[in-house]
């Protein structure tokens, strides 16, 4: 059984519709990759399956780890297994860090049965992850994103999907804003998490990210629709051509 | 708070709780208000002619203001009226009827003390449940009263003090609030039945934090409290009132006065969790609280420090204030203020600079849900005298959905030019983006919105004792539910 999938999915935010009928599917373990125009709807993608309410879905269906994921509130899809690293990670003013993630790591592990974890167990494995994204310790009691950097805010998102350990983690432009070095570390985290009962959805516009992870399926969204897929080389060749060579091919084949 | 110094303080207290219903011959006066009613309480608490006279002055003057001008109508509240003849302005402490066990409270109540984090025995207590065993520690309560005797430190009701302390009562009674300063204080000064007391001598730093009630009696404090802090030279004490728990009450409105003191050299930091019934969703029921509480910098280098947390009352009509009299005295306020369903909250403080080099820090953060109304009000005065006076105010609205609000009125009187003002101001509106971020991490609705209220309130928890802000951040959470969905 596939981990997601994406079975004719419309959806439209304001009256506007901006995924216009997309198809995918995600099977544990894989890494998939979304490139695409600005404004193709990558993001709309990313938030309609995490059930951000704002987008309202038309038609379609989704089918998470085999539960009807369209069916979900964010929280249940969260408690799920399903992780988005924001494009725009947003500012909690006065919650520390160490706290929020911890609240939010208990809401997980209730859901799935084991026991919530104090601040005396929480705190050795948020220094180890810290740790392995070569976090700044004074990051670890700030609030949460409060006055991080454009880079910091995006480690932290990484951050917090090696602690929530996720079935299914979707980054969204995780590495835009990120120098080279942030950029190999944060890759480094996302392999060191790679596992047979786990997938990435990784949208990004830039091949530099993809050198280091290394994506199974390559696909390309365009106007709402994914017109292209094909392996790690298609981010190759849409580098050198631009999008405009990739509406030529006829996407459903891809697919079968 | 730890129970095993509130089981302390609530000991020491109930002492004379007990005792003193025990003279009470009969339970209740007859309803209404008149000079035979004064005297009726006055002569019930044994109290000296002075103290009848002061009360009846009192009641006077509140004839003279309800004759010509009414209650105050200024604030930015919606007050049904109220039948002052028809109020019962005395009645014993009575004891609940006990309960064999906590299957017979009603579970939604139950549920709440769960999510406040109340410890079982406590549980009981609130309730009216039978305890055994861990109350009966009277040792550990004549400890801790002999502890505080010992260093001088007086800590009692207000009854006690009038018949014990008569001297200092009279000396410091009405200084700060005097009983023509507004309606509700004048109604207090006549009817008030008791209080507490403290008195902290020259260079005693009090030991430990005084607490008037222990949360079982906080139940039952009186509709019309008196309390008199007087901290005399270079003493330092810290009190806190009230509790999280929700607590009920037969008596519409609640009045009550609080006047603090500080001499020379002296630091009284007094901290409120107010969280008395709201009433129902519909805005049926609920508490009137209409407080005037004052504080007075009378010495060099004193300080004040007022921290509230008002989540409770239907109405709350409250301005902890200080008078900033002493140079280089100090005046601190810091509030958070709630208002979910019909709630409305008129609060705030007033900083009257007159000694030179004071300083005044405001920290102000309301939010309202639901159909909540929350205002805050605000008033800096710097007088002629107050050469090199300093104020910073902040004062932060949030709101929760579109049909609550928020109002911000801030009064600035200068007359000396060497003052130094900051004021910082913000309205915001819990975005949809926090919201769904931290959903998205797994937290619910409610919890997300509980979590950024707590952010939003930091800066004012940080001023309470520590347990105290622990339960005054779940009882936010418990405040607002219902507030998203
Ligand atoms: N809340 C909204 N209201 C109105 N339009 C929206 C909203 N959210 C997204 N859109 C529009 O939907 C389209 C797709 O946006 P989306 O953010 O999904 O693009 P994207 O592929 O992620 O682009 P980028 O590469 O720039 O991140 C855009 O035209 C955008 O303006
Ligand atoms: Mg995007």
């Amino acid at each position: 059984m596939a981990l997601l999938e994406i079975q004719d999915l419309h959806a439209s935010v304001g009256g506007h519709e901006i995924l216009k009928g997309v198809n995918l599917t995600l099977n544990a373990g894989e890494v998939h990759s979304i490139m695409g125009p600005n404004g193709s709807g990558k993001s709309t993608l990313a938030q309609v399956l995490a059930r951000r309410e704002t987008y309202e879905v038309t038609r379609g269906r989704v089918l998470f780890d085999g539960k009807d994921l369209l069916d979900m509130q964010p929280e249940e899809a969260a408690r799920e297994g399903l992780f988005m690293a924001f494009q725009y990670p947003v500012e909690i003013p006065g919650i520390g860090n160490a706290y929020f993630l911890r609240s939010a790591l208990n809401a997980i592990r209730k859901h799935r049965g084991q026991d919530e974890l104090d601040a005396m167990d929480f705190l050795p494995l948020y220094k180890e992850r810290m740790k392995l994204l070569e976090m700044d310790d004074k990051l670890m009691n700030r609030a949460v994103n409060e006055g991080f950097s454009g880079g910091e805010k995006k480690r932290n998102e990484i951050l917090q999907m090696t602690v929530l350990e996720p079935k299914l983690a979707i980054l969204d432009e995780t590495d835009s804003g990120l120098d080279i070095d942030a950029l190999r570390i944060v890759a480094q985290g996302v392999n060191a998490m790679r596992s047979p009962e786990r997938a990435f959805l990784v949208i990004t516009h830039y091949q530099r990210l993809l050198d280091y992870i290394t994506p199974d399926f390559v696909h390309v969204l365009v106007d709402g629709k994914i017109v292209r897929s094909g392996g790690p080389e298609l981010a190759l060749e849409l580098e050198d051509k631009g999008y405009g060579s990739a509406e030529v091919d006829a996407p459903e084949a891809l697919h079968a | 708070m730890s129970s095993s110094v509130d089981t302390i303080r609530g000991l020491a207290e109930q002492e004379y709780k007990w005792g003193f219903v025990t003279d009470i011959a009969e339970d209740r006066a007859p309803k209404g208000l008149n000079e035979d009613i004064i005297r009726l309480i006055s002569a019930r608490k044994q109290e000296p002619e002075w103290m009848l006279e002061w009360r009846l002055n009192a009641l006077r003057h509140w004839f003279r203001m309800r004759r010509e001008e009414g209650e105050p109508k200024w604030a930015n509240l919606t007050i049904a009226p109220i039948d002052y003849q028809a109020i019962s302005y005395y009645s014993a402490p009575k004891q609940k009827p006990q309960l064999e066990n906590l299957d017979q409270v009603d579970p939604e109540i139950l549920r709440t003390y769960e999510k406040l984090g109340i410890p079982l025995t406590e549980q009981k207590l609130l309730a009216g449940v039978a305890v055994d065993a861990v109350f009966d520690s009277v040792s550990v309560a004549t400890t801790f009263k002999g502890k505080l005797a010992e260093m001088g430190v007086i800590f009692c009701s207000f009854s006690e003090a009038v018949q014990k302390h008569p001297e200092l009562v009279k000396k410091y009674l009405g200084s700060v609030v005097p009983h023509t300063d507004n309606f509700y204080a004048a109604l207090n000064a006549a009817v008030f039945t008791d209080g507490s007391f403290v008195y902290v001598p020259k260079g005693v730093r009090c030991p430990m934090e005084l607490s008037t009630y222990f949360r079982i009696n906080a139940a039952e404090t009186g509709q019309f409290e008196r309390t008199l802090i007087v901290a005399d030279e270079g003493a330092t004490v810290s009190y806190l009132e009230g509790c999280t728990a929700p607590i009920r009450d037969e008596n519409q409105l609640h009045a009550a006065v609080v006047e603090l003191v500080a001499l020379d050299n002296a630091q009284i930091k007094y901290s409120t969790v107010q969280n008395w019934y709201p009433g129902d969703k519909e805005g049926r029921g609920g508490i009137y609280n209409f407080v005037t509480k004052r504080g007075k910098c009378l010495g060099v280098n004193s300080k004040i420090s007022w921290t509230q947390v008002e989540t409770g009352s239907a109405i709350t009509w409250k301005y902890p204030s200080c008078i900033l009299q002493g140079d280089n005295s100090v005046g601190e306020f810091y509030s958070v203020a709630l208002t979910n369903n019909r709630q409305q909250a008129d609060t705030g403080t007033k900083m009257i600079h007159i000694g030179k080099n004071t300083r005044s820090t405001i920290v102000s953060k309301g939010i309202s849900a639901g159909y909540g109304q929350n205002t805050y009000r605000g008033q800096v005065k710097i007088m002629k005298s107050a050469t090199g006076a300093r104020n910073y105010t902040q004062c932060d609205s949030l709101l929760i959905g579109d049909r609550c609000g928020a109002h911000t009125f801030p009064y600035i009187e200068v007359r000396n030019a060497t003052a130094r003002m900051e004021h910082e101001a913000s309205t915001s509106k819990i975005g949809e983006n926090q919201l769904f971020y931290l959903r998205q991490r797994g937290l619910t609705a409610e919890d997300a919105v509980s979590m950024i209220v707590n952010g939003f309130c930091k800066t004012v928890f940080k001023e309470l004792p520590m347990e105290f802000a622990v339960e005054a951040q779940k009882l936010l959470g418990v405040s607002l539910e219902g507030s998203v969905g």
